[in-house]
Order: C-alpha cells, then structure tokens, then sequence
C-alpha cells in the first residue's frame, strides 16, 4: 500500500519549473478561462496541441503526463459518443478536447511545482486575511501535521482490516469502521496533547 | 507566531486539540479516498471516500468537519495524490468531477450542523437524524453540484447529466447510515467531542 502515494512532481530546470506556485497557478487558471470562452472544434484542437506541447517542454515522461487520465478515459469515450450523436463532431471535438487540454495543462502543472511550495503559496496568500481572524501559521500548522498524520491513519485502515478479516468480520463493515474511527480518533487527541506538551498551537 | 495584535477574533479561534482532529480526520478522508475500493456485487467500486466526509460531520460538527475537508481539498488541489483514484492537483477540479469537490466540504457543514444537535441526546435519534440529513444532502448538494459540474464540463443538459448522477445516490445514502452509526459510538467513545464549549 506504500507505493499508493506516488506524487506526480517530477524535478526539472525549465522555466515551467522555475515559475514561482503562485503566478504558475494564476496562469492555469488563465488558460481555463480562455478555453471556456474560445468555442469551436478548432481552438480546442489547438488547445489540445499545445497542452501537449508544454508535457514535451518540460520533458516529463508520457506516462506520468497521460497516466492520470486513465479515470477519465471512460468519461471522454462516453461523452464522445454522446456528443457526435446528439450535436455532431465540431460539438464533441470542442468539448472533449478543451477538457482534456485543460486537464493535460494542469497535469504538467503538478509535475512541475512541489507539493511544499504550493502549500507555502497558498499561506502565503492567505496572509491578507490576518485581519479577519485567519492566522496563516496556523494553517500552515495544519497541512503539515496532516500530510504526517497520513501513514498513520494509513497503519490504523490497513490494522484494522486485518484484525477484522483474523476475526471474521470482514463482512461486518459496522465492527471494522467502527475501530478505525475510534482508533482515528484517539490518534487525534494523542496528536492534540503531543502538540500542546510542546507549547505548539494554544496562544 | 507573533500575533500580538488580535485584538478582536470572531468567537474562539481552534485550540490545538481541535487543529489535531481537524488534521487527522482530513487525512482519514485522504486514506478512504485512496484505499482498494471494496467491490459490491453489481460491480460498482465502493470507495469509503464520502464515508469519511459524512463521518467527519457527524463526529466532528459543522466548523472543524468544514475545516477538515477543505484541508483535505487544498493539499490534494497542491499536488498530494489523495483524491479518488490517486488524482491529484488543479486536474481534479478541470475534469468533469469538480462539481462534486465543492459539494464535499458544504456536505460535511450540513451534516455536522445537525450532528451537532443531537449528539448529546438518545443515539437512536443520533442515527436517524444524521441518516435523513445525509440522505438528503446526497441528493440535494452532492448530487446537484456534481450534476451542474458534469453539465458545464462535459456540455450536456442538465437532465442528461443528473442521470449520470443518479447510479450513485443509492451507495452515498448507504454511507451516510453508515457514517451515522459509527459517529454514534465514536460520541458514545469520546463524549468531549460534542461538549459544549
């Protein structure tokens, strides 16, 4: 179960690369925008086209570009058909290619920001909201303490599945939830006093 | 960690027991979303993922099983592989599924406003009233935000799209019995979740 977390983010020195996580999603958000507002089978293709050009920009590996779509194959082989059958070929060249355009460019977006820095972008832009009682280290507090929380809760789902699956009960699903939701949250309050122990967190 | 100047703050900002719990219940929602699914009979893969949104409500309440979720949006949108099916980043919310990202966390608010409630009352009540809530929060929130984002993404109506919708109600209302009965015992566990404060 260890090999579940495999981030996309692959290292590279390319201005993509280079791009601070913040404008770099600004710029995504950008191309969202202009593929929603150019219609058209011919401007999604184009869309598409550079989408893919930016994936051989930033060398990242195809199949770690393309792998995250494979949920989506089924969606875009469906609404394809759809598409061609209730408004014709421009209709379903337009809407699955500005769907995948987008989703390839925000692919090569996570390959190319580390996790850390997009979580540093995201409190340092809530650094504004202090005034309205947001206390930014405190968030920052949280996502820290929740991407290290994740092998353990991890350890407490694969655990209790086993003792459950010892005991016969993997057909109980009450007793085997019931266990990783207690035990979950004991895990918390463990966290919450470890934490207060170390004067991290109460003002 | 100079806050010198917080003069004022809208009630009582999170204590630290409280940003553990909001932590780890967004990395149980990440775990359920990544585990094996637990295939059914009608072949259907059943992910505990909104198990855990409605789990988070109803043990957590509405302002922390909020919190929970968003955190759990904001380090998957940031490029932690833990949304279903391993997805990650800014893609999750471009593909046809967005609509239903933003439903998460609106989910957990209604839930854990009404869990919030009942918590300190009969269990059975507990259940049934957390059960209706998230029944109708399926239909009603997740079900309609994930129509409107399958109707904007995909071009389609919106009848054509809450049909693609509608196969999954029956599983989520599953989950939120589910959810109701497990925060019963997990109240039942812990009785300082739900003191009033």
């Amino acid at each position: 179960m260890s090999d579940v977390l495999v981030s996309t983010y692959r290292p590279g020195s390319t201005l993509l690369h280079r791009l601070p996580a913040g404008p770099k999603l600004g710029l995504l958000a950008l191309y969202g925008v202009v593929t929603v507002v150019a219609t058209g089978p011919w401007s999604a293709a184009g869309f598409l086209a550079f989408s893919l050009v930016l994936v051989a920009w930033v060398r990242i590996p195809w199949r770690v570009a393309l792998r995250p779509l494979r949920p989506l194959l089924l969606v875009v082989v469906l609404v394809t058909a759809f598409q061609v059958w209730q408004k014709g070929w421009p209709t379903a060249v337009h809407v699955v290619g500005d769907l995948l355009a987008l989703f390839v460019a925000a692919m090569v977006f996570t390959a190319t920001t580390r996790i850390d820095a997009m979580l540093d972008a995201i409190v340092r832009g809530l650094g504004p909201f202090r005034r309205v009682g947001v206390k930014p280290e405190k968030i920052a507090l949280a996502f820290s303490l929740m991407i290290g929380a994740i092998p353990g809760v991890m350890t407490i789902a694969r655990e209790t599945r086993e003792a459950a699956k010892a005991r016969g009960l993997e057909r109980s699903p009450r007793a085997l939830l019931v266990r990783m939701a207690i035990r979950t949250v004991a895990h918390a309050y463990d966290t919450g006093a470890a934490l207060h122990a170390r004067g991290i967190g109460d003002d | 960690m100079s806050s010198t100047t917080t003069r004022r703050r809208p009630a009582r900002g999170l204590s630290t027991t409280d940003l553990a719990l909001v932590a780890t219940f967004a990395a149980l929602i990440a775990v359920c979303s990544i585990l094996p699914a637990i295939s059914t009979a009608s072949g259907t893969p059943f992910t505990l993922q909104m198990f855990a949104i409605f789990l988070a409500g109803a043990t957590l309440g509405a302002t922390r099983s909020f919190l929970a979720v968003v955190l759990y949006l904001a380090v998957g949108t940031a490029g932690l592989p833990i949304f279903s099916q391993g997805a990650a980043g800014p893609a999750t919310w471009a593909g046809a599924t967005g609509g239903y990202l933003l439903a998460f966390p609106l989910a957990a608010l209604l839930v854990g406003l009404a869990a919030a409630r009942v918590a300190r009352g009969n269990p059975t009540r507990f259940v049934l009233v957390v059960s209706v809530v998230a029944a109708v929060v399926t239909i009603v929130v997740v079900g309609a935000l994930g129509t409107l984002g399958m109707a904007w993404r995909l071009d389609v109506s919106l009848k054509v799209a809450w049909g693609y919708a509608t196969p999954f109600f029956v599983y989520d209302i599953i989950k939120g019995v589910l959810a109701a009965v497990v925060a019963a015992s997990v109240h039942r566990a812990f009785p300082q979740l739900s003191a009033r404060r």
